[in-house]
């Protein structure tokens, strides 16, 4: 096959995903708002706090002996399955599905890409954008493996399409190979280990603003009361960060390797370099923050938040408008 | 009782304490009590982070001190205010340097003292078992066969099995602790930290880096004269630089011809130097490349192939033919397609005691149109130099200046043979330009590319490597791993043979785990009993 029919078929492979995560989409906003009248029918608090030993049996921990190690064990994941309608059920399982063979299409697009210019499909901003989407998902297909994640379904999926719209329209690159500077084993390294740390960071994100809206606006308004406690939204804020910060750590370790063999010295604070120590920095003030006396986890969830602020501005503002070595973004 | 993988620290825990009137000594024990406290640590960092801001977004003068002159030249009131405050140059600037190296005595502060307690931690047993273990967030309990003896022997080989470490204060309970890996993964990752800030400043202390640019065909030799720009550590004695020479034979360049879009056409493609290097003089001659990301160790530095560009070879003759000035004369390229300027200095005096000087540009595939001469491709598909002439004093006062331009304070501009216009030159290679008045010729005889070879000593570069994947190492156990306790009471059961074990964890934080590490240790001493 030619390089521009492989190319063209990734883009194909691109589309289709789109298309079908606009379905996932739906399909998971179809579970919430179903879940909804459901319960306030019955006027039921969700608040998963309140039914621990359920919980338990429903993360999969499996029955537990006696029963009373379940109040430390308490984890998060949706009610179990009698609560959930039934046509809420089947939007969230068709949902999830979707997702699964949109994350599977996005990972083919690269991989097409990739072919079509014979490297790693990670060299402009349109690459990065279809990576960081293809991560998000499969953190969240992956997660899912282990707990059921259809109440986050929406808020994931939601934003990788949008990310995936703007790649397609503004930051869209032709196919072609890399500069001088770009072709090393290092970019592989750096650039997919750090997106990899953007799609932990990013569901830790949205995890951590769906905690900090649910602990504002009160436990069981709409849409928030179908989420898990806020206990278990702040663990699990934190359990995604502290994946995604030793990712990040190497990232910069790598970087600077490549930095010396690219530009001669590892580290010259060129606005990329600057903005990924940056990021760094927030993030671990945020793990600081957490166990730092005085500071509330509401507190220290907003440290988290804005670390992956900085992580956007750093990719769609930094790559675009500031002057410096990595001005690679094809733009 | 509480567990945490942060010893108690009694200094941060009395922070919330009135203090009595404080003598010298006492405020100073009160300062460092704040300064080595996680909130302050915590108020740095983001502080650190909010510090390193400007540096990306204003120039930066030891990256770009062009655009940087430029900047402020723009900006009359803010430029020179921002100069003042350090903001070109951020990462030098007294109030960063305040803020990691604070950072860096609370680091210490903190970690020096954590260290000592988590080393005492390590050589103690856990505490005694609290007397009711159902108190305790996770607990759980089973009656199983064995008398109370029996089975405590059964508990403490399923607790080992889990890799706690055992003891018992006394004959019906043990208690366990492991984990004691992630305060020393947390310390490690801490101390790492200094680790890497000492190499940084060990390679700005004994590092330097030299630059040149060299037309094919010419030799270096390291030494501090024949670099273009040369920055020392403090601590660097030029003298002691390792003897190598280097002589480009050869540059290959490729650039992006078949894709057309927008930002890729003509894009760099791949870049090689071919030298001939010596070790040292007399020592043979090794064939090498250099490539952009492929440096070459010299044995005493390492060679980075950072730029290039044209060098058109121009000869320059007086009225009566003799050379007066023949060089492969780099230009700087000024965009992607190598639009470049340099300017031809022929520092000899003419017959009026004028000397001559030439100023323009090159390019590899000239164009001329309303946007004036311009490359549109960076390959030498169709080279040409666009030059204007002036005579006069080259080098008015001595002061330094670039060799890219010309001075032309001192100089008056040529004018063409009518006398009607500014002399505008336009020579293809090997076309030579009759200058008007007797001033004699100028001849463009060829092009020869350049690279711009950047050779790099940092002696601080692998302490700050280790102490980095040190940290890395550090952190990542000090994030995975769990420091857990977990007591076992029993007591004989009401059945003859028939024991109670009562188990209860604690664990720091919210562990999630807990349960599941308690029925681990259920199953094992189950297990044991068969
Ligand atoms: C250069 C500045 C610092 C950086 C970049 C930094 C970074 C971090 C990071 C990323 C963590 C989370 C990983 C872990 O739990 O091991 C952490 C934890 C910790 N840091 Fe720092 N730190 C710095 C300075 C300090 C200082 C000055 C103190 C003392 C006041 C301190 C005390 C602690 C403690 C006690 C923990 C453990 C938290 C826990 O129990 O989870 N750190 N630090």
């Amino acid at each position: 096959m030619t390089h521009e029919t492989l190319a063209s078929y990734s883009n194909l492979s691109l589309y289709s995903a789109m298309a079908v995560l606009t379905l996932s989409m739906l399909g998971y906003a179809g579970y919430l708002a179903g879940l909804l009248p459901a319960r306030e029918r019955r006027g039921e608090s969700v608040d998963t706090a309140e039914a621990p030993e359920r919980e338990l049996v429903a993360a999969g921990g499996g029955p537990v002996g006696g029963g009373s190690a379940a109040a430390a064990a308490a984890a998060p994941g949706s009610d179990s399955e009698g609560e959930v309608p039934l046509r809420a059920r089947k939007a969230g399982g068709v949902a999830h599905m979707f997702a699964i063979l949109g994350t599977v299409l996005l990972f083919v697009s690269a991989a097409l890409r990739g072919g079509s210019v014979e490297r790693w499909p990670l060299g402009n901003m349109f690459e990065f954008g279809v990576a960081a989407a293809l991560f998000t998902m499969v953190v969240f297909v992956g997660w899912g493996v282990r707990r059921d994640l259809t109440w986050l379904g929406l808020f994931v999926v939601a934003p990788v399409l949008i990310l995936l719209g703007l790649a397609n329209t503004v930051w869209y690159t032709e196919a072609a190979e890399l500069m001088p500077s770009l072709k090393s084993v290092w970019l592989i390294i750096h650039v997919t280990v750090a997106t990899i740390s953007v799609g932990l960071f990013a569901v830790g994100f949205i995890v951590a603003l769906l905690y900090l809206a649910k602990d504002r606006f009160g436990a069981d308004r709409g849409i928030l009361r179908a989420l898990p406690s806020e206990k278990s939204l702040e663990r699990l804020t934190y359990g995604l960060h502290i994946v995604a910060f030793p990712l990040w750590t190497f990232t910069l370790i790598a970087g600077a390797i490549w930095a010396r063999q690219a530009w001669g010295s590892y580290w010259n604070w060129d606005p990329k370099e600057v903005w990924t120590f940056i990021i760094w920095v927030v993030y671990a003030a945020y793990l600081h923050a957490r166990v730092t006396r005085g500071w509330r986890r509401q507190s220290a969830s907003w440290v988290a938040v804005a670390g992956f602020v900085c992580i956007i501005v750093n990719y769609a503002v930094v790559n675009v408008y500031f002057v410096g070595q990595h001005s690679y973004s094809g733009l | 009782m509480s567990l945490s993988t942060q010893p108690k620290d009694p200094r941060t825990e009395r922070d919330d304490i009135t203090q009595p009137s404080l003598g010298p000594v006492g405020l100073l024990r009160f300062a460092w009590r704040q300064l080595t406290s996680m909130r302050t640590a915590l108020f740095l960092l983001l502080l650190l982070a909010v510090a390193a801001l400007p540096g990306s977004i204003f120039p930066q003068r030891s990256i770009d001190a062009v655009r940087t002159a430029d900047w402020i030249a723009r900006h009359e009131t803010a430029g020179p205010w921002l100069d003042k405050l350090g903001f070109f140059e951020v990462y030098a600037s007294p109030w960063f340097a305040a803020i990691y190296l604070l950072l860096l005595v609370s680091l210490v502060g903190c970690v020096l003292p954590r260290s000592k307690v988590h080393w005492k931690a390590m050589r103690s047993q856990p505490p005694r078992a609290p007397k009711r273990l159902e108190r305790l967030a996770a607990h759980d309990s089973v009656t199983v066969d064995g008398t109370p003896d029996e089975v405590l022997e059964r508990v403490r080989g399923a607790l080992k099995d889990g890799r706690f470490r055992t003891h018992s204060h006394d004959a019906s309970t043990v208690s366990a602790e492991k984990g004691y890996l992630k305060e020393t993964g947390n310390l490690f990752f801490h101390l790492a930290l200094i680790g890497v800030i000492l190499g940084m400043a060990g390679g700005h202390l004994f590092g330097w880096k030299a630059d040149i640019i060299l037309p094919v065909g010419e030799s270096m030799a390291n030494v501090a004269a024949r670099y273009d720009t040369l920055n020392t550590g403090p601590l660097v004695d030029p003298a002691d630089f390792t003897p190598f020479t280097m002589k480009l034979t050869r540059f290959d360049a490729e650039f992006e011809s078949d894709v057309k879009g927008k930002g890729q056409f003509g894009s760099p493609r791949d870049f090689t130097a071919h030298v001939d290097f010596t070790k040292e003089p007399g020592a043979k001659v090794e064939k090498k490349v250099i490539r952009v990301n492929g440096p070459l160790e010299t044995g005493g530095g390492t060679a980075f192939l950072l730029g290039n560009g044209y060098a058109p070879k121009i000869t320059v003759k007086d009225a009566q033919g003799n050379v007066t000035y023949s060089d492969a004369t780099p230009f700087l390229a000024q965009d992607n397609n190598y639009t470049s300027v340099g300017a031809v200095k022929v520092a000899g005096a003419g017959p009026a005691g004028k000397q001559l000087g030439f100023a323009g540009l090159f390019l590899p595939t000239a164009v001329l149109d309303e946007q004036g001469p311009h490359s549109v491709f960076p390959d030498l598909l169709e080279p040409a130099l666009a030059l204007s002439a002036f005579e006069g004093t080259l080098f008015p006062g001595g002061r330094p200046q670039s060799v890219y331009s010309l001075d032309t304070e001192g100089m008056t501009q040529l004018k063409n043979k009518e006398g009607t216009d500014l002399l505008r030159i336009w020579l293809k290679p090997g076309e030579t330009y009759t200058l008007p008045g007797g001033q004699g010729s100028i001849t463009f005889d060829g092009v020869e590319r350049f690279a711009g070879i950047s050779v790099r000593n940092d002696p601080g570069k692998e302490l700050t490597l280790v102490a980095a994947l040190v940290a890395l190492l550090g952190l990542i156990l000090s994030l995975t791993i769990r420091r857990r306790r977990v007591f076992v009471r029993v007591v004989p059961a009401q059945e003859e043979g028939r024991t109670v074990v009562s188990i209860g964890g604690l664990a720091k934080d919210d562990d999630e785990g807990m349960g599941d590490e308690l029925e681990d240790v259920l199953t094992r001493l189950k297990e044991r009993r068969t």
